[in-house]
């Protein structure tokens, strides 16, 4: 392959200089040497003040606009590949842990959960709210999983969870349609609102879902961590899990569940982070 | 009297030269978001020998501490890094400039010889070519550490979506791992790379803005870098 003497165009007609003149030779190399560092220094110049044309525009929810955009554009082809049959890996139970508690806005408040019910609004059938009781939660079908919690900041742990998957929750209360008519959620899940909205009891936490996050079939609604009833720390009496997305959407005390026709505001997205957040 | 010959394609000067700002912003970004977990060292059980980073390297670098600010730059810079990178390697396979660059057979005992002369253990001349063995085993080691960081990159980005490929590469904070050290990688390579083009002189440095090297007509050895 390389002889040595295989240098680009060494010989041809590229190759000048042996046959003309030193000061003509000299000429050129100046020549093209000015002009070449000079489109350089222009590109440059053009990345710097493109630098600084990003960083210094006006903020959307706590990031210049544009990367805002971007955020949105790589959301719109996230949710294009998003298949709820690409489940989350599964561990084996013995490896599960106590993940870290980050994360107490919304559970301030001392929580009586004998008073405690689930508020789910933005229903097909009815202007009011249905509301739940852990018990009544804990009556729909049990779902157990094995997942990776996987926290933003960049650690994750392996958490056993139980409770009731969100979809189940969806099927027994029934989320407002686009179209009118009554929902199906197994069967027509595109003719559903497309967000839900999840926010603790006193509003200070909130989340916002796209909808085919919300009915994947890892999503659910826990109230048992590895084998124990939820903890305060970890959001008793219920809190979202859901695996298609970072741990900040993984609410904890859940108080309400809106579901909607609009984008839900998100406590995280406000403060500079991408609202869809999908894994 | 002197002559000059073209050497690097102007293709590959503007991939080169966009690729510098590119992967300087991944690395800064990239260490935003991994100082909102930096649990890697170097060291065993509890010695610690190197610790990434200690909080005087984050002070000296003035890195604003904003992992939200640092995701959205990398999620937008990966777009350019990865398009940049994929051109670069389809314009080498096509205009076949992949053959001065893919190591051969005899690159490895060349890398040998290079590194003994560049350490001044030994005063043979460098092979006369556009890159020599050394450098070949660099430039092609750092594209596969590109295509690396894409790959690992996209197992942590959506480890769901593609979890195959998130265990395939030994799970998720493994593949987060296998990124940190590919970018370590990186700015050794980036260290090596400028101290040799520093060494190598004006010449070589001005080939990669303008294309062409002076080659004096009687030289006999020459360094190419």
């Amino acid at each position: 392959m390389n002889t040595g003497e295989d240098h680009p165009s060494r010989g041809s007609t590229e190759s000048r200089g042996a046959a003309e003149p030193r000061a003509e030779v000299e000429r050129i190399i100046r020549s093209r040497t000015r002009r070449s560092f000079l489109v350089a220094g222009v590109v440059a110049a053009a990345g710097v003040a493109g630098w600084r044309w990003l960083v210094t525009r006006r903020e959307d929810q706590g990031i210049p606009w544009p990367l805002r955009r971007v955020l949105e554009t790589n959301e719109q082809w996230a949710r294009d590949y998003f298949d709820a049959s690409r489940l989350a890996p599964t561990f084996p139970v013995a490896l599960a842990a106590e993940p870290r508690p980050n994360g107490g806005i919304g559970l301030e408040d001392e929580l009586d959960s004998g008073t405690w019910r689930l508020q789910v609004t933005g229903l097909a059938e009815s202007p009011d709210p249905l509301s739940f009781s852990i018990d009544e939660i804990r009556s729909l079908p049990r779902f157990e999983m094995t997942t990776e919690l996987q926290c933003i900041e960049g650690w994750s742990q392996i958490v056993h969870w139980a409770g009731v998957r969100f979809q189940d929750l969806a099927i027994r209360c029934g989320p407002a349609t686009v179209s009118g008519e009554p929902p199906d959620v197994r069967a027509r899940p595109d003719d559903l609102v497309p967000y839900a909205s999840v926010e603790t009891p006193d509003g200070e936490y909130y989340v916002g879902l796209d909808m085919t996050s919300a009915l994947h079939p890892q999503t659910m609604l826990c109230y048992e961590m590895n084998g124990q009833p939820l903890s305060s720390i970890h959001g008793a009496p219920l809190r979202l899990v859901i695996p298609v997305k970072y741990g900040i959407k993984s609410i904890k005390r859940i108080g309400t569940i809106r579901f909607t026709h609009h984008r839900p505001l998100d406590y995280w997205a406000e403060r500079g982070y991408d609202w869809y957040a999908g894994l | 009297m002197k002559r000059f010959e073209e050497k690097h394609p102007l293709a590959i000067r503007w991939f080169h030269w966009i690729n510098l700002p590119v992967l300087t912003m991944m690395i800064w970004s990239g260490l935003m978001i991994y100082w909102a977990n930096d649990v890697y060292r170097v060291g065993w059980g509890d010695t610690t020998v190197l610790k990434f980073f200690p909080q005087s390297f984050y002070e000296a670098l003035n890195l604003p501490y904003r992992l939200a600010y640092g995701m959205a730059l990398h999620f937008f810079f990966m777009w350019l890094f990865a398009i940049n990178g994929v051109l670069y390697v389809l314009y080498t396979v096509f205009s076949g400039e992949w053959r001065y660059l893919v190591p051969n057979r005899r690159s490895f005992s060349e890398a040998i010889q290079v590194l003994l002369h560049d350490l001044r253990l030994r005063r043979t001349h460098l092979p006369r070519r556009k890159f020599n063995g050394a450098q070949q085993i660099a430039y092609t080691a750092v594209i596969l550490m590109g295509a690396g960081s894409l790959l690992t990159g996209i197992a942590i980005y959506k480890p769901t979506q593609f979890a195959w490929l998130c265990t395939l590469l030994g799970g998720y904070q493994a593949a987060r791992f296998e990124h940190f050290w590919l970018t370590i990688g990186y700015v050794l390579f980036i260290i090596v790379h400028v101290i040799q083009v520093f060494r190598a002189g004006w010449n070589n440095f001005r080939a990669m803005i303008t294309g062409f090297e002076v080659v004096p007509m009687e030289e006999t050895g020459h360094e190419h870098r």
